[in-house]
């Protein structure tokens, strides 16, 4: 499908969902509209709250509260991700010893930690980083472990036999091999350290989307939790197409499911 | 270790080689010894599994023995020998590294600065024939491309033995004698000692002064060697039509027979097939 098509039935998908809400909520099809309203709001009131978002400017406070939890949750994850990845698969013993601990750490739902780093951490954004660090980090220790662990012993074998030490097979071989994995979970991680933000956002907080869903819940304002669920929907949208051009970036070196032929 | 002077490259006394221990021990190969001489381009022939990647992984450094002393140059092989160059079998080069950069690699983790590496490497690559693919990533070149850089990679240290463990044996038929050729090729120019892994007869003779054949494994030794007297420098596709080259074929064919056999237990004794 070429490219304009794709976007025009893409469009048509957001018309159509748009105008049969429109529809229901303005016209007695299945219920009476103002029960309908009450409860699914209209797609008019929603869009001009999502306008008045932006139009006083109240939304980039939230959102830039939001993104910096996402991106601090991000990297501190990531980076005690990668190191305890390296650290463990090059210690196996240490690794052996740990292991249930990991994957008890692992299983156990982040959901129940929020209250406890609210306590530890307070109502301002590092306890919600925190919680996003929980996510994080487990995505990109997994994957680095793996990385590490699954070089080839062929590739491993010929650096050492081109006269590769400790530091340079690290370097040459270990370092990118787990970058890899690490970029291959990308999407996975920063979703993770997003959700994180606004689940802590949500359990208690004074600023973020997932602060301004809940004050609109609390109130029964289904206008302003779904005027909020857009704006967070775009928002993501947004993160996850950055970080698609960090990937293509990133993995030029890999072969593309279906390498492009134009 | 010096016979009549001249020190030979690679020198093997009584290797024993066993994998595992009590119960499950595996005795891959047992009490081979070899010479080759600087400058000898040998062949190694066996059934598979007999052990032939093993020897050169002792020699290489990358294995260590469990009875006897492998030398290189005089000395006991103790960690990576230095000046050993290695060609594996299996994709060896860095996916995340261009052609270039993985050439490039080799000389600049001696220490040499980036620029210089990458303009030798330059070379080298056009010396195997790909020099408009400096950029390409592995997953973008073909089988013998990737075995060409691979080469590259090996030589541009300059090393004084080269180990090749059946190099071009993911290749298809035409592409091996074609990279026999080039191998031929430079190693005229400069004739390091070459240990040539391969299970092609047809390869080694074209190749080597000497096959060297080895038995079916467990506990594989050296059955047999043949000295191969065809003139240098050789065509590596036409010299296999020379009558002194079916001549040796058959000669080393009837040592190599019966391990093969053996090798492959009655799988094909069961349906009345000969190898």
């Amino acid at each position: 499908m070429k490219r304009s098509h794709l976007i025009f039935w893409q469009l048509l998908v957001a018309v159509a969902i748009f105008a049969s809400w429109h529809l229901v909520a303005n016209w007695p099809i299945f219920a009476d509209p103002k029960k309908v309203q009450f409860f699914f709001s209209t797609p008019i009131a929603v869009m001009k709250r999502v306008y008045e978002f932006f139009a006083t400017g109240i939304i980039w406070r939230h959102l830039w509260i939001t993104l910096s939890e996402t991106l601090l949750a991000f990297i501190i994850g990531s980076l005690s991700g990668i190191a305890a990845g390296f650290w463990l698969a090059r210690n196996p013993r240490v690794s052996a010893v740990l292991d249930p601990y990991v994957k008890m750490l692992n299983a156990l739902p982040r959901v129940v930690l929020a209250p406890i780093f609210m306590l530890w951490f307070g109502l301002g954004i590092w306890s919600k980083v925190a919680l996003g660090v929980t996510l994080v980090f487990f995505i990109v220790f997994f994957a680095v472990y793996q990385g590490v662990k699954e070089v080839s012993q062929t590739i491993l074998a010929n650096a050492r036999m081109l006269g590769m030490n400790d530091r340079q097979l690290f370097r040459h071989v270990y370092w990118p091999s787990a970058l890899s994995w690490m970029f291959s979970s990308l999407h996975a991680s920063v979703g993770f350290a997003l959700v994180g933000a606004v689940v802590g956002e949500y359990m208690g907080s004074a600023a973020g989307l997932g602060y301004l869903i809940h004050e609109a819940e609390s109130t029964f304002d289904v206008t302003g939790v779904f005027a909020g669920m857009v704006v967070l929907s775009a928002f993501v949208i947004f993160i996850d197409w950055l970080v698609t051009l960090a990937e293509n970036r990133l993995l030029a070196w890999r072969p593309q499911a279906h390498e492009r032929t134009t | 270790m010096a016979e009549g002077g001249a020190l030979p490259a690679v020198q093997l006394a009584g290797i024993e080689v066993s994998f595992g221990e009590g119960a499950t021990i595996f005795v891959a190969v047992s009490g081979v010894d070899l010479n080759v001489a600087a400058g000898e381009f040998v062949a190694i022939v066996g059934p598979t599994g007999c052990g032939k990647s093993t020897l050169l992984n002792v020699i290489g450094g990358l294995l260590s023995a469990s009875a006897g002393t492998a030398f290189v140059e005089g000395q006991a092989v103790r960690g990576i020998s230095k000046p050993c160059g290695y060609l594996f079998q299996a994709d060896a080069l860095m996916p995340w590294k261009t052609a270039l950069a993985n050439v490039a690699v080799a000389l600049e983790v001696a220490g040499i600065a980036r620029s210089q590496a990458e303009r030798q490497a330059r070379e080298f690559l056009a010396r195997v024939g790909l020099a408009r693919f400096c950029d390409r990533y592995p997953h973008q070149l073909s089988g013998g491309q990737k075995k060409r850089v691979a080469l590259a990679q090996v030589l541009i240290r300059d090393p004084r033995i080269l180990l090749m463990d059946e190099p071009f044996g993911p290749l298809d038929a035409q592409t091996r004698v074609l990279m026999g050729g080039l191998l031929l090729k430079l190693w005229q120019q400069d004739r390091k000692a070459v240990l040539f892994v391969t299970h092609d007869l047809d390869e080694a003779i074209a190749l080597a002064d000497r096959v060297v054949v080895m038995s079916a494994g467990p506990q594989s030794h050296i059955i047999a060697q043949h000295k191969v007297d065809l003139p240098r420098p050789r065509e590596a596709a036409e010299i296999r039509m020379d009558p002194a080259f079916h001549v040796l074929q058959k000669a080393i064919w009837n040592d190599l027979r019966a391990e093969v056999m053996r090798a492959y237990g009655d799988e094909f004794a069961a349906i009345g097939g000969k190898p």
